[in-house]
């Protein structure tokens, strides 16, 4: 068979269900083999952007390796965004881009581009396949690697005559990778060190991370945190990880965390941070941060240990492998004191804004929230009312957040949401938030969307700006506004309904009230065109160079 | 700021030079030489890294070099006993009336003439990179017309050495 229909016959070996994808002459092969492929489905995105972010959707919501295709040149740039966002999430990805025939690599074919120099950075792992043979090994090698360990993205580039070589198939049954052995189990005098440290402990807390949903360690995490009585804070990444109506939840930490996490870092005594990479908007100034505390640092990626803050018990491991171990180790100790501190914190500082009669995002977070109970997938873009979602929105259950952490990816929500609603499992809501800014960047999904007919409510917070920059000029340009009001806009409502999606325009705290439950209890797809007020911050804020205790409070 | 030797045993495959070298400019890691070249297995390369840095630099500099697919083992050997040499090839002005002169320093440092020019000596000299440092300064006053170093290499002393482990080589034998 040729390597484009090998490269289908090893993903159909991968369980891969759907690709993202969008063809050109480069991967000509592929979509040819494609062609003929009964058992793959391919969703044609609009740009290849939205194919990379489809994928990184799909993953998040489904646990499985995403996987896009683009062709070469201007279509694996275009898929560089969403390789970088996944891997800033890790996210497993397989991203597979055609390249110029191997005798035109290096003449600046047309549409050539280095795609495997260009993504070094950015990926976990990638190839230009030269050898035709080669195409089982890599292909089972790169599945491997996106998915194991701290997962990621990977690319294989495919030259055009590659792809239309002849191959005799062999799928090999295991990897040979001798540099790349994922350490899964924790080292047993580092867990049970663990244990007398949370026995020994007065105030500890523990920080969860993206590494929670990871090795889906949810389950565990409760478990950890019942017994040893000790708050819960979450990154953003690992929201959803963790109940958001349980009484230890904090909430998110760090620059727009609830003050009361901050307070409580700050305060403790013992710090467990668990797949937590301690990022800069986590952290805000080190050294301020958590400063009487011991801590403790689990994470799959030895070089996440010790990156960023100095660590007194590393532990290298998988954190649902190291919970298990854990737990029966674990000593009931009285936490009253510090349970009650908590308290006290999150009623002296609850998360609050400035209530009048105007639409505000808050609210309709928390009415979403309350009409949902949980019970969706929320995909967010990137901005202010991405961190409202954080703020407001209570998760139940993991992987029920798709979001741009680390990069901060706008134009990442609408094609996630595409990707999401594919991985849903039935009858479970698909609900997109987004910005005016965020969703034109790549507001051209809404075409895939429909033509996949996907279910998938789409909630804008439009406020004609881009709120986020806005605020940022609010309080460090003393508010020169620059470039961040929009002095167009399409009506959305309009715009909605040229891709035949039902489409309402919310003003008023009633119209969300009574519309809300409504668009979201309904079948198929919705567009909400929410008008918010453009001068609303996000807050509680940590100001730049202050540490997370110093937090800006609303009024 | 102390100076970290690391050898670094890596696959032989394309691009692994740039995967390391891209690793370290990415990451704000200054090498301070990189020397590299294959093994006695042709699917091996080493490489001898010298890096400047603080314990945790380097410790982050190692873990980060771990996360490469193709690096396959590191040693820090920077505290185990070790030979290194380093060649530099090092052409200097040289008229007629100061060869001798010129050859006599050469002969200090045990250095071979391997050109002749009508104006110019090219040596080459190996030793630590001390040596080959003096080497260089002690003919500087002459005029250095060219001047290239290889950048050191390091093996450790005695019966320890930095290969793959057994399960590293059987796996490389059966694929």
């Amino acid at each position: 068979m040729t390597v484009g229909e090998a490269l289908l016959e090893c993903l159909e070996r991968e369980n891969v269900e759907i690709v993202f994808g969008y063809p050109g002459g480069a991967v000509l092969p592929l979509y040819d083999a494609l062609y003929h492929s009964t058992r793959i489905k391919h969703v044609l995105v609009r740009h290849e952007q939205g194919g990379a972010h489809a994928a990184d959707g799909y993953a998040r919501v489904s646990g499985k390796v995403g996987v896009c295709i683009g062709t070469s040149g201007p279509g694996a740039t275009n898929l560089v965004t969403g390789i970088a966002n996944a891997y800033m999430d890790s996210v497993p990805l397989v991203v597979i881009t055609g390249q110029v025939p191997t005798i035109q690599i290096g003449t600046d074919a047309f549409q050539e581009v280095d795609i495997t120099g260009i993504t070094l950075p950015i990926t976990k792992h990638n190839w230009l396949l030269k050898d035709p043979a080669k195409l089982p090994q890599v292909v089972k090698s790169a599945f491997h690697i996106a998915s194991t360990g701290r997962p990621g993205p990977v690319l294989i580039d495919i030259p055009k005559d590659v792809a239309q070589a002849r191959i005799n198939f062999k799928y090999p049954s295991s990897v040979k990778l001798r540099g790349y052995k994922p350490t899964y189990k924790g080292h047993p005098s580092k867990i049970s060190e663990i244990a007398k440290l949370t026995a020994k402990a007065k105030r500890p807390i523990i920080c969860a991370g993206g590494g929670i949903l990871a090795s889906n360690a949810s389950e565990e995490l409760l478990k950890f945190a019942e017994a040893i009585s000790a708050p819960v804070t979450n990154t953003f990444m690992g929201l959803a990880g963790f109940p958001g109506d349980h009484p230890l939840f904090l909430g998110m930490l760090g620059l727009h965390g609830t003050r009361y996490a901050n307070l409580a870092i700050t305060e403790c005594d013992l710090l467990i941070a668990l797949g937590a990479r301690f990022d800069d908007r986590v952290v805000m100034n080190i050294n301020s941060f958590a400063p009487g505390a011991t801590v403790v640092h689990v994470d799959i990626d030895p070089a996440e240990i010790g990156k960023v803050i100095a660590t007194n018990v590393p532990l290298v491991g998988d954190v649902k492998m190291i919970l298990k171990e854990l737990l029966p180790l674990l000593e009931k100790v009285d936490r009253s004191e510090w349970l009650e501190r908590i308290k006290s914190l999150k009623a002296q500082y609850p998360l609050t804004y400035e209530g009048d009669s105007s639409l505000k995002p808050q609210f309709i977070i928390q009415q979403l929230s309350d009409c949902t109970r949980g019970d969706a997938i929320i995909v967010t873009d990137v901005g202010q009312h991405q961190m409202w979602v954080a703020q407001y929105y209570r998760f139940k259950k993991p992987r029920t957040l798709v979001s741009s952490g680390g990069l901060g990816c706008m134009g990442f929500g609408l094609p996630a949401a595409i990707g999401a609603a594919m991985a849903a499992p039935m009858g479970e809501k698909v609900i997109l938030v987004s910005g005016d800014g965020s969703i034109q960047m790549t507001i051209q999904e809404l075409a895939t969307m429909m033509e996949q007919c996907l279910d998938v409510k789409i909630i804008l917070f439009n406020n004609s700006a881009l709120g986020m920059v806005r605020q940022l000029q609010e309080y460090y340009c003393q508010g020169r506004h620059m470039a961040t009001h929009f002095q167009f806009h399409p009506d959305f409502e309009i715009l909605a309904r040229a891709y035949g999606i039902p489409a309402y325009t919310f003003r008023t705290q009633e119209d969300v009230v009574k519309g809300l439950p409504e668009v979201i209890n309904s079948s198929g797809p919705a567009f909400v065109n929410c008008i918010v007020p453009p001068e609303e911050n996000v807050l509680p804020m940590v100001p730049a160079g202050k540490g997370i205790s110093e937090t800006v409070e609303c009024g | 700021m102390e100076k970290h030797t690391l050898a670094v045993l890596v696959e032989n495959s394309p691009g692994v030079l740039t995967r390391v070298a891209g690793l370290f400019a990415r990451r704000g890691f200054n090498i301070d030489s990189l020397a590299v070249g294959r093994t006695d297995r042709d699917d091996v390369s080493r490489m001898t890294i010298v890096v400047e840095g603080d314990k945790p630099l380097i410790e982050q500099v190692t873990k980060q070099l771990h996360k490469l697919i193709d690096v396959i083992k590191i040693s820090n050997i920077t505290d185990d006993e070790y030979v290194d040499r380093e060649l530099v090839m090092l052409k200097v002005t040289a008229d007629p009336g100061q060869r001798v002169e010129i050859m006599h320093i050469a002969g200090i440092f045990r250095a071979r003439v391997v050109d002749l020019g009508s104006k110019t000596i090219t040596f080459e000299c190996t030793g630590t990179e001390g040596k080959i440092n003096a080497f260089e300064e002690s003919l500087r006053p002459y005029g250095i017309k060219e001047l290239v170093r290889t950048g050191k290499i390091a093996m450790l002393r005695g019966s320890k050495y930095v290969a793959l482990s057994l399960a590293q080589t059987r796996e490389a034998e059966n694929g």
